[in-house]
C-alpha cells in the first residue's frame, strides 16, 4: 500500500469534481485528501489527490481517471521527484504556563501564530504531511481545540513531470 | 448565418449525423423538440415506456452498427431511461439519450418533473452534459455523437433545459469536433505486437477468446483469418457471439458459467489465451485464481482499464480490435508463421474428444416441450438468419447455446447489466434498423412482462417482431439456483398468476399463438414466423428444466455441473 500523489489537469466545469470523486466511491478506491483550484488558465483546474493502494489498484485508478472525458492530463507525482506542501490551521489551548512552550514549538517548526485569544493560539503551519503530523503530535498534549487542513498539493520537480 | 431555435438546432444536428430514427416519449419540457422533429423526415417511434426507448435505441445501434438515439422528457421520463442507459454502458453500445430538463432558472428548485439526471447517470454513461446555453447546443450534440461512437463506444446523455430548446442563436454547421484531451488509442503498439507473435510462435495449445469488441470494431473477417493462420480454436463471450461463425470446425462455443464443456476445458488446458475485445467478466472467468492456470494471456482491448483489471496479462495491446488483428495477420504472413491442422493435431483432437463425450444435450420426449427444442427448431426454421434478441435468464442462455450465430450484429442481448425487459424493445429497435430481416425476441414469461406494453408499439408501426416465450411459469434462472443451492425453496420465483400471453397479444391487435405439446412446436413457430405482422408465440415448457453446463458461482470454470 503505497502513497500516490496524483495531479490532474481537468476542465474547469461544473460536475467535474463529482465525476472524479464519484469514480473513487463507485469503484471502492479511497481518497486521503483532495485539493482543487484554478490554474494559470482559467478554463483548467488542477486537482491534487492523495490515495493509497498496491500497484495494480494504483494502475487501475490512474487508467480510470484518464478515461474521464474531462481529464486533460494526469501525473503520478510519486513516480518521480516532486515537492509537496500542505497547510494546517491549528487552534491550540494556551494556558499561561504553556504559552512559552507553544511559541518554542512554533519557532522550531518555522510556523506562525496567526491569531491569539484569551485562552488559545491559532497556528499556521506549512510543510509535508509528515511535518504536520509531527507538530500535531507535539501540540496534542497541550490541548488541541480544532484543526483545519488543506490536503496536500504538489508539483513535479522537473518542468512537466511524467504524464501517465 | 441562419438564426435558429435550440429545438431547430437539435434537428439540424441529428440530420448532419445521419440520424433517421428517434425512439421517444414526449412530455412538457420537450414539446418544442418534438414539434421540430414532426416537421422533418426523421422517423419517430413512440414507445410506451421510456425504458423501452433506451433499449430500442440500443437494439437499433447494434443491428445497424451506428448510433441509436432517444428523446424523453424530464423527471420520470429521464429516470425511466436509466436501466436502458446502464445496459448500453456495460455492453459498450453507442446511444445518445436526449432528456428534457426544467428551464435553467428553475434548476435546483425542486421544480415540477425536475430531477438531476446528469448526476444520476454520471456513473453509467460514457459522458453526459447539461446544456446551459443555446449557444453551446450544437457543439455539445456533436461531441455527444463523437464520444458515443469513438473509442470504446457507450451511451452519452444530453440534458436539455426547456429555455435552451426555446432560445435562439445564429447557427452554421460545425466543421468537425475538436476534443484535444480525448484521444482513444486505435493503433496497436508495434513492440507489443512483436511480443505477441513470439508467444504465438511458441504456443502449442492456443485458444482465441473473442468478445463484443470484435463485433463493435467490425473485425469478424480479420478474426476468422487470424484463427485460420493459427489453426486455433475460438471461443466467444456472450457479447461476442456471431463474431466467429457458430458452425465453424474451430468453434468451441461460449465459455463461462453456462459455457460448453469443451470451451471451459480448453481454457483450463491452454498454454496461450488470446483475449480480443473482451473484459474477462466474472461470468466468464469463474474463480480467478484457477482461470486459465497454464496460459500466458495476450489481451487486445481498446479500453486500457479493461486490461489487467481481472486477470494478469503477459502482453497488453491497447488498440482497436480490427487494427490489431490486421497488424497481427500481416506480421504472421511476413514472418511466415503458420500452423497447419496437422501441427495442431494433438490439441484439436483433445478438444474434439471433449466435444464428443460431453456435448450440449437435452432430451425431448413426447409429453412436455423442452425449451432447448424450441430454440433448435427456431434455428432450423430461420436457417440461422434471424436477428435474435433475448431477455435475461434461462431464455438468454438457451438462445446463446442452441442458436448458432454465423454473423455479427445478429445476437442482441443485455450481457453486462443482465436487464430483464431488454429483449422486446431491443427487437423493436433492430426491426426498425433492418426492416427486411426477421427479428425474434427469445423471452421468458417473467421478463416479457417487464416491457409487455410495447405490444402497442409493434402494432402501431406494424413492426413484424416475433416473440418466442419459453413459458415455465417460474423466474427460471433464480429458481434453478434455488433448486441447486437452496434446497428447492422457491422463494418468490413461482409466477403462478400470469396472463394468457396469446390473448394479451390479440388484445393489442397482434397475432397470439400457444403450444403446450412438443408436436405443436413446429407448427406454431411456422405460423408465427410466416405471419406478416407482430406475433407472440407462447410455449409451455418443462417447468423445472435447468441450463447446463453450470459453473456454480465462485467455482473454477472447469468444475461444471453437467446435469
Amino acid at each position: 500500500m503505497r502513497k500516490h500523489i496524483i495531479s490532474l489537469l481537468v476542465d474547469n466545469e461544473p460536475g467535474v469534481l463529482a465525476r472524479v470523486s464519484g469514480l473513487f466511491s463507485g469503484r471502492g478506491f479511497n481518497i486521503e485528501s483532495l485539493c482543487v483550484a484554478e490554474t494559470m488558465d482559467a478554463s483548467v483546474s488542477r486537482i491534487t489527490l492523495v490515495t493509497r493502494g498496491n500497484e495494480s489498484v494504483a494502475e487501475q485508478i490512474k487508467k480510470q481517471l484518464n478515461k474521464l472525458i474531462n481529464v486533460i492530463k494526469l501525473y503520478d507525482l510519486t513516480s518521480a521527484e516532486y515537492v509537496e506542501r500542505e497547510m494546517a490551521l491549528i487552534k491550540v489551548k494556551a494556558k499561561a504556563e504553556h504559552r512559552a512552550e507553544i511559541l518554542r514549538i512554533v519557532d522550531i517548526f518555522r510556523c506562525k501564530v496567526v491569531d491569539v485569544g484569551s485562552g488559545h493560539y491559532t497556528i499556521e503551519v506549512t510543510g509535508t504531511m509528515e511535518k504536520l503530523q509531527a507538530i500535531l503530535g507535539l501540540l496534542k498534549p497541550l490541548g488541541l481545540q480544532e484543526i483545519a487542513r488543506t490536503g496536500a498539493i504538489a508539483l513535479a520537480r522537473d518542468k512537466k513531470g511524467k504524464a501517465t | 448565418m441562419k438564426t435558429l431555435t435550440g429545438a431547430q438546432i437539435i434537428t439540424e444536428v441529428l440530420k448532419e449525423e445521419g440520424v433517421d430514427t428517434v425512439f421517444g416519449y414526449p412530455g412538457g419540457v420537450v414539446i418544442d423538440v418534438f414539434d421540430e422533429l414532426y416537421k422533418t423526415d426523421i422517423k419517430h417511434i413512440l414507445v410506451r415506456h421510456e425504458q423501452a426507448a433506451a433499449h430500442a435505441a440500443d437494439g437499433y445501434a447494434r443491428a445497424k452498427g451506428s448510433v441509436g438515439v432517444c428523446l424523453v422528457t424530464s423527471g420520470p421520463g429521464a429516470t425511466n431511461t436509466v436501466s436502458g442507459i446502464a445496459s448500453a454502458y456495460l455492453d459498450s453500445i453507442p446511444i445518445v439519450v436526449m432528456t428534457g430538463q426544467v428551464p435553467t432558472p428553475l434548476i435546483g428548485n425542486d421544480a415540477f418533473q425536475e430531477v438531476d439526471i446528469v448526476g444520476i447517470t454520471r456513473p453509467c454513461t460514457k459522458h453526459n452534459y447539461l446544456v446551459r446555453s443555446t449557444n453551446d447546443l450544437a457543439r455539445v450534440l456533436k461531441e455527444a455523437f463523437h464520444v458515443a461512437r469513438s473509442g470504446r463506444p457507450g451511451p452519452v446523455l444530453v440534458d436539455l433545459p426547456k429555455d435552451v430548446s426555446q432560445g435562439k442563436t445564429k447557427y452554421k454547421p460545425l466543421p468537425e469536433i475538436r476534443m484535444p484531451a480525448y484521444n482513444p488509442t486505435y493503433k496497436p503498439n508495434v513492440k507489443q505486437l512483436q511480443k505477441a507473435i513470439e508467444l504465438i510462435k511458441g504456443s502449442e495449445r492456443p485458444v482465441i477468446f473473442s468478445g463484443g469488441g470484435v463485433i463493435l470494431s467490425n473485425a469478424s473477417r480479420e478474426l476468422a483469418q487470424f484463427a485460420r493462420k493459427l489453426n486455433a480454436p475460438v471461443t466467444a463471450s456472450l457479447m461476442g457471439l456471431g463474431g466467429f461463425p457458430g458452425t465453424d470446425p474451430l468453434w468451441l462455443g461460449m465459455p463461462g458459467m453456462h459455457g460448453t464443456y469443451r470451451a471451459n476445458m480448453s481454457i483450463g488446458a491452454c498454454d496461450l489465451l488470446i483475449g480480443i475485445g473482451v473484459r474477462f467478466d466474472d461470468r466468464v472467468t469463474g474463480k480467478l485464481d484457477t482461470f486459465a492456470p497454464h496460459a500466458k494471456i495476450i489481451h487486445i482491448d481498446i479500453d486500457p482499464t479493461s486490461i489487467s483489471k481481472n486477470v494478469p496479462v503477459a502482453v497488453p495491446i491497447v488498440a482497436d480490435c480490427k487494427m490489431a488483428l490486421r497488424a497481427l495477420n500481416r506480421l504472421l504472413t511476413e514472418k511466415k508463421v503458420k500452423f497447419t491442422k496437422k501441427s495442431r493435431k494433438l490439441w484439436l483432437q483433445r478438444i474434439e474428444k471433449w466435444k464428443k463425450t460431453t456435448p450440449l444435450r437435452y432430451e425431448q420426449k413426447d409429453d412436455v416441450i423442452k425449451p432447448q427444442y424450441v430454440i433448435e427448431k427456431l434455428y432450423e426454421l430461420t436457417k440461422g438468419n434471424a436477428i435474435i434478441t433475448t431477455e435475461v435468464g434461462q431464455n438468454q442462455m438457451w438462445a446463446a447455446q442452441y442458436y448458432h450465430f454465423e454473423r455479427p450484429n445478429c445476437f442482441i442481448t443485455s450481457g453486462g447489466l443482465g436487464c430483464m425487459g431488454f429483449g422486446f424493445p431491443a427487437a423493436i429497435g433492430a426491426q426498425v434498423a433492418c426492416p427486411d430481416k426477421m427479428v425474434v425476441d427469445v423471452a421468458g414469461d417473467g421478463s416479457i412482462q417487464m416491457n409487455i406494453q410495447e405490444l402497442a408499439t409493434v402494432v402501431q408501426y406494424q413492426l413484424p417482431v416475433k416473440v418466442v416465450i419459453l413459458n415455465n411459469r417460474y423466474l427460471g434462472m433464480v429458481r434453478q439456483w434455488q433448486q441447486l443451492f437452496y434446497e428447492r425453496r422457491y422463494a418468490a420465483t413461482d409466477l403462478e398468476c400470469s396472463p394468457d400471453f396469446a390473448r394479451v397479444a390479440e388484445a393489442y391487435g397482434a397475432l397470439g399463438l400457444k403450444a403446450t405439446k412438443p408436436s405443436e412446436v413446429e407448427a406454431v413457430l411456422k405460423q408465427g414466423l410466416e405471419s406478416p405482422g407482430p406475433a407472440f408465440m407462447d410455449f409451455w415448457v418443462a417447468r423445472e428444466e435447468c441450463v447446463y453446463p453450470m459453473v456454480p458461482a465462485g467455482a473454477s470454470i472447469t468444475d461444471m455441473l453437467l446435469a
